[in-house]
């Protein structure tokens, strides 16, 4: 395993794989246990740097270094130094001098955590950096895909919505690639970057026409306010053309599976009776997300101190 | 005061030797002697006229902490310069005579290049009405060039009324290609690159747009353009094609733009965030085709200093720019001489006596002959160094060619017979 965990582009096959695999072997120790929490990190300190808001992954990796006993410290741009103008690399530096042994970053800037990455001596797990990746988002999503389908390799995706603005839509397809699996983006041309055609994937423009053949559809989050952009016209074409409800989803293979990462927007790009339906594993999504985060920081600071 | 010049090659040619005297040139041939003055040995060093530099931020006044008019002539002096316009991007505002004069006398003061003020096109760079722009060229600046650069003159009236105003100034406006709303949030080339960095785009066609444009307002009112800083293959088409129909259009290129592209993205180091964005290796190939065969009418550096807490950070909160005065002679000797793009004639052409054109400086990019003004650059041209941002003259550190080995080295410049530059060494 690397240092850092910046971008699941850095990935091969064998890094994805020996935290899926580690996700598991966690997960099964801890199945059944009273107390849920492994003594691996003891006396190291994570320190989760959060420069939005995102209170479900700050929260997911909270508990993951919790569980496997670090010390945990929330720092949250709002209210503290940040908001008074701090620079990131000043930042950087005090939580160096503190002692950090991981710094989990999500930040509003496409590469922040790779600037961060250069500036301090411990480990940077990448939460999310602008536009860019979401590489723990990923990992979640291969481990719940081969939970529930048994496999990555050959498996068919869809990614649909605005991948342009997507940091797990990058992250998932890096990594969905790395483990095999055959990825087909969906979207508004609007909503696809100039430079897609780079990417190992197919692309369409047209839903209904890839669903029939999907082992997994992933929804993306989109922001209503897109539309202000001209992105696409309105919420609701945008919903008629792009949004997976009940009729969509009736198109789909018996044993096909829907993601989303969330936070969803119930009737925009996925009806309520989807979202909650049993092909959903929404909630899957979440609780994975605990034990892939604990293979993650396990992996990069488990070491000898 | 006398200088002779003994055993160097102007254009790269025959060595002979150069005879100055009160700022001219007053002898060439060989086997020149003199009782009185000074005498350096030029064996093996290329002279050339002294460069001009059309696009150059000097920050002062208003960002004193980065460069100011002296720091920059130093470096400049030091690339081999002998002539630069400072950009109007000032902090005030250079938009009116008050501004450009103040720099004009800070760079008479500093005494180490000419510093020709660039005047805003719109007040306060502002876009929407005319800066006093007869003012300016009254000014004791003698202001010609006239350029909102940072942002474009994107209202195509009143570009229209800009590029009539200057015909009776013989002026020029230098403009900024980039269309505005195709450039919101912009932080790279748009491409394979940016999809992959999340990186928001900065689409080659935002400059292309605004450049076919503007040649056709000038064509239509008859008036004299130049484009700062083309960095695509589609640019260097829409110029070759303007000037095929007779339009008065003038370019230039960058020394960045003729040596790094987009890759440089990878790893986020904003020292290599610039606008307009590093292109592609295609666009390279095609600005150093258009330089080479005159389409692309000069080299300027848009030599932009900053602080370096404006650097290291976020990508996205840095400020675009880098430096280029000390090392642009160097790039072109890489990218166009040794690559047998140009000779060295014409890398006097383009990085000389055109620029000297466009900028109306009739003592700056003359011919090195008798009666001439001495100014000149003189280069090792087989040298080669790694640059050294802690070592440049430059008060800011924001060079891309850091750790990069560079041919071409800067021995001596004169300027008007003085010499500014030494064995590499800035006399003042």
């Amino acid at each position: 395993m690397r240092r850092h965990l910046l971008e699941s582009a850095d990935l091969d096959r064998a890094d994805a794989t020996l935290v899926l695999d580690t996700a598991a072997q966690i997960e099964s120790a801890l199945a059944g246990r009273e107390v849920k929490k492994l003594p691996t990190l003891r006396g190291r300190t994570v320190v989760n740097l959060f420069f939005e808001d995102s209170t479900r992954t700050r929260i997911s990796f909270e508990l993951a270094a919790k569980r496997l006993s670090a010390d945990v410290i929330n720092f949250s741009a709002k209210g503290s130094s940040v908001s008074k103008g701090e620079s990131l690399k000043d930042t950087a530096l005090t939580l160096e001098a503190m002692g950090a042994d991981g710094i989990v970053v999500r930040h509003g800037s496409s590469g922040a955590p790779h600037r961060l990455a250069t500036w301090v001596a411990g480990s940077v797990v990448n939460a999310g950096d602008g536009t860019h990746e979401h590489p723990t988002q990923a990992l979640l999503d291969a481990y719940t895909i081969r939970q529930r389908l048994g496999r990555l390799e050959g498996v068919r995706v869809v990614i649909t919505g605005d991948v342009l603005h997507s940091r797990v839509a990058r992250s998932n397809v890096w990594l969905l690639h790395t483990l095999g699996a055959e990825v087909t983006l969906v979207a508004p041309p609007t909503l696809l970057p100039v430079g897609v055609g780079s990417w190992p994937v197919t692309v369409s423009y047209d839903l209904d026409a890839v669903l029939p053949q999907a082992d997994v559809v992933m929804m993306l989050r989109v922001q209503g306010e897109r539309m202000n952009a001209s992105f696409f016209p309105s919420a609701r074409e945008y919903s008629r053309r792009y949004g997976l409800d009940a009729t969509r989803m009736a198109k789909l293979a018996d044993d096909a599976i829907v993601m989303h990462p969330g936070p969803m927007n119930r009737g925009m790009e996925i009806a309520a009776d989807v979202a909650d339906s049993p092909r959903s594993t929404i909630v899957e999504q979440v609780g994975n997300g605990v034990s892939v985060r604990m293979a993650v920081l396990y992996l990069l600071l488990g070491g000898p101190a | 005061m006398t200088l002779l010049i003994k055993g160097a090659q102007p254009y790269g040619e025959d060595a002979v030797d150069i005879l100055v005297r009160d700022g001219v040139i007053a002898a060439i041939g060989e086997d020149l002697s003199v009782s009185t003055g000074r005498t350096i040995d030029a064996t093996g060093l290329v002279a050339l006229p002294g460069l001009v530099d059309l696009h150059t931020h000097l920050r002062e006044p208003g960002r004193e902490d980065t460069e100011t008019v002296l720091t920059g002539s130093r470096a400049a002096a030091l690339g081999g310069y002998t002539a630069v316009h400072a950009m109007a991007n000032t902090d005030p505002v250079a938009d009116t005579a008050g501004v450009v004069e103040q720099v004009w006398r800070l760079g008479g003061d500093a005494g180490l290049v000419d510093v020709v003020p660039v005047g805003a096109v719109t007040v306060g760079l502002g876009g929407t009405q005319l800066a006093e722009l007869g003012a300016m060229a009254d000014s004791a600046a003698r202001v010609r060039v006239f350029s909102d650069d940072g942002k474009c003159v994107s209202d195509p009236a009143l570009m229209r009324r800009a590029l009539e105003y200057v015909k009776a100034l013989d002026g020029v406006v230098a403009q900024h290609a980039e269309e505005p709303r195709l450039t919101v949030g912009a932080q790279m080339h748009e491409g394979d690159r940016s999809a992959r960095l999340g990186l928001t785009g900065w689409p080659a066609v935002a400059e292309e747009a605004i450049i076919a444009r503007d040649v056709l307002l000038a064509e239509h009112v008859g008036a004299r353009l130049h484009v700062c800083h083309v960095s695509t293959a589609g640019s260097v088409e829409l110029v070759r094609w303007a000037k095929s129909r007779g339009v008065e259009v003038t370019a230039e290129v960058t020394p960045h733009h003729l040596l790094l592209t987009d890759a440089q993205a990878e790893g986020y180091d904003a020292t290599f965030k610039v606008n307009p964005p590093l292109r592609t290796a295609e666009d390279v190939a095609a600005l150093r085709a258009g330089l080479a065969d005159g389409t692309v009418d000069a080299v300027a550096t848009d030599h932009a200093p900053h602080a370096g807490e404006d650097k290291e950070c976020e990508w996205s909160a840095a400020r675009p720019g880098m430096l280029g005065l000390e090392q642009a002679l160097s790039v072109v000797v890489d990218t166009m001489v040794d690559t047998g793009l140009l000779t060295w004639r014409e890398v006097a052409d383009r990085m000389s006596v055109r620029p000297a054109r466009i900028g109306r400086l009739a003592h700056q990019g003359r011919p090195i002959a008798v009666g001439e003004p001495a100014n000149l650059v003189l280069l090792d041209p087989a040298a080669r160094a790694v640059v050294d941002p802690a070592a440049l003259a430059s008060k800011s550190r924001n060079s891309p060619y850091a750790g990069r080995e560079l041919p071409g080295r800067v021995v001596h410049t004169l300027l008007r017979g003085e010499l500014s530059v030494l064995d590499g060494k800035v006399q003042k």
